[in-house]
């Protein structure tokens, strides 16, 4: 077999990689902030049978029973039909960010809840407010414990970011996987192009995965979220 | 006036009745201990008393003060109110002088280099000021538990409450966390202990509260207590603890 490299591809494919990395931290970023509201509201929001909490589930379980791509089609071209217009990147942006919103509050809500519950206890009676308590204590407690599931997270949005390819149609609203379809279906090298993708994902996702060792390390104290070591 | 006055406290959860009309009152500088069998209410009196657990009926007076109305900003009561828990509960993320100093900067608003001072001659006075930048899983239960009485107390506490605060501990730790205790009573801090430590009760206690089934069976002052207790019950347990749990300290 003769496989067929050519280095003209390489601008277009990190033009690909910047708008991919784009919007994996981006909805990252925004996922993180409302996951952790959604988080809390799920463990603190009052019972039940209190609307804050009903209302945290029902997204919850709605954007994570459904699939990805179905929302951004749904977003891309739903929401043009009730009178608002919106670009592919957004699109893209906003059903990343609703999704893992949904991913993110799970891994909160669970990172909250293996916070013993005496460190609540122990705050309330030194005279803190439950929200002193839940900022001082607890959070910084559940912060560190959720840089595991949050690393995966977020090496799943970097991949699924490739749906946006979906809709991108232009070469400037392309991400990584759009830009490498794009050149394949012109020189019908798809197997080059594509294996070169895939090296690309792999070494995007190996950096992330040491930077976020390097984190976890840095932030990790001595007997919280580590039992085992050295046993 | 009493420092802290129970009255008819009541607590249920679910079927059983833990607290069934609880009357207690503490003077200033007085050392209390309650003992009673396990299961007879001892710990939900204490967190009924700072409304860690919400109390269905009765009332709890601080001075002047009734901690069991709606009314009463609870955070500032608590904050007046010491408690020590049986397993510690110090903060993980914290090193043992943050512990102290976490109630100052962020409860009682004081300055940062004031705290810190504050925090670091609380933790001398448990004798562990060389352990002030060691994490809570670096340090023994005994002194964990040294740390959490110098958290209480760098609140300035009206009363600390101290629940079983020895029962987690291995046998060799509980001296040091008792003797601990034993200056503090002799410094007139006021102290309610839930304990089975019969030495330290003999030592330090004015008075011996004995419960059992949500009520206060018996109550007086230690020698009265072991020596011609009123109620029969109260002889018989006083002697069955003393024999598991000796006199050491």
């Amino acid at each position: 077999m003769n496989l067929v490299f050519d280095p003209a591809w390489l601008p277009r494919l990190g033009q690909g990689v910047l708008l991919s990395v784009q919007l994996t931290a981006y909805c990252m970023g925004i996922g993180a902030v409302l996951g952790a509201v959604l988080g809390l509201v799920r463990v603190y929001g009052g019972g039940r049978w209190s609307p804050l909490y009903w209302a945290a589930s029902a997204y919850v379980h709605f954007f994570r029973g459904t699939p990805l791509l179905v929302q951004l089609l749904g977003i891309y071209l739903g929401l043009p039909t009730v009178g608002i217009l919106i670009g592919p990147f957004l699109a893209g942006l906003l059903a990343m960010t609703l999704n893992t919103a949904a991913y993110q509050a799970e891994y909160f809500r669970g990172a909250i809840q293996s916070v013993k519950s005496g460190q609540m206890m122990a705050a309330r009676a030194l005279g803190m407010s439950r929200g002193q308590a839940i900022g001082h204590v607890i959070m910084p407690q559940a912060l560190r414990l959720i840089i595991p599931p949050w690393s995966n997270e977020l090496i799943y949005m970097l991949k699924y970011s490739s749906i946006v390819s979906m809709t991108a149609l232009r070469p400037e609203t392309m991400d990584l996987f759009g830009v490498a379809r794009s050149i394949a279906s012109r020189n019908f090298r798809y197997f080059e192009v594509y294996i070169l993708v895939a090296l690309f994902y792999l070494a995007m996702v190996l950096i992330l995965t040491v930077a976020l060792r390097w984190v976890e390390r840095r932030v990790r104290i001595p007997g919280l979220g580590t039992p085992g070591r050295g046993i | 006036m009493a420092l802290l006055r129970v009255e008819n406290l009541h607590k249920r959860y679910g079927h059983e009745e833990v607290l069934k009309g609880v009357t207690l009152t503490q003077e200033a500088g007085e050392t209390k201990v309650v003992i009673g069998p396990s299961g007879t209410g001892k710990s939900t009196l204490l967190r009924c008393i700072n409304r860690l657990t919400e109390p269905d009926q009765g009332q709890v007076w601080l001075e002047d003060l009734e901690i069991t109305s709606r009314r009463s900003d609870i955070n500032q009561i608590r904050a007046k109110i010491g408690f020590v828990f049986q397993d510690f509960n110090l903060f993980t993320h914290l090193t043992a002088l943050d512990n102290v100093r976490l109630g100052l900067t962020k409860v009682r608003r004081m300055p940062r280099a004031a705290a810190t001072d504050r925090a670091m001659a609380e933790l001398d006075r448990v004798g562990l000021a060389a352990k002030a930048g060691a994490y809570p899983a670096q340090l023994s239960g005994g002194q964990q538990q040294r740390v959490s009485i110098a958290r209480a107390l760098a609140m300035d506490p009206k009363l600390i409450l101290f629940d079983e605060p020895t029962s987690a501990l291995d046998p060799e730790l509980i001296g040091e966390v008792l003797s601990v205790m034993i200056q503090l009573a002799r410094d007139g801090m006021t102290m309610i202990v839930v304990t089975h430590e019969m030495g330290f009760a003999r030592s330090v206690a004015d008075e011996i509260v004995f419960m059992e089934g949500g009520v206060v069976v018996e109550q007086g002052p230690p020698e009265q207590m072991f020596r011609s207790p009123q109620i029969p019950r109260t002889g018989e347990f006083l002697r069955k603890i003393s024999e598991l749990y000796g006199e050491s300290s």
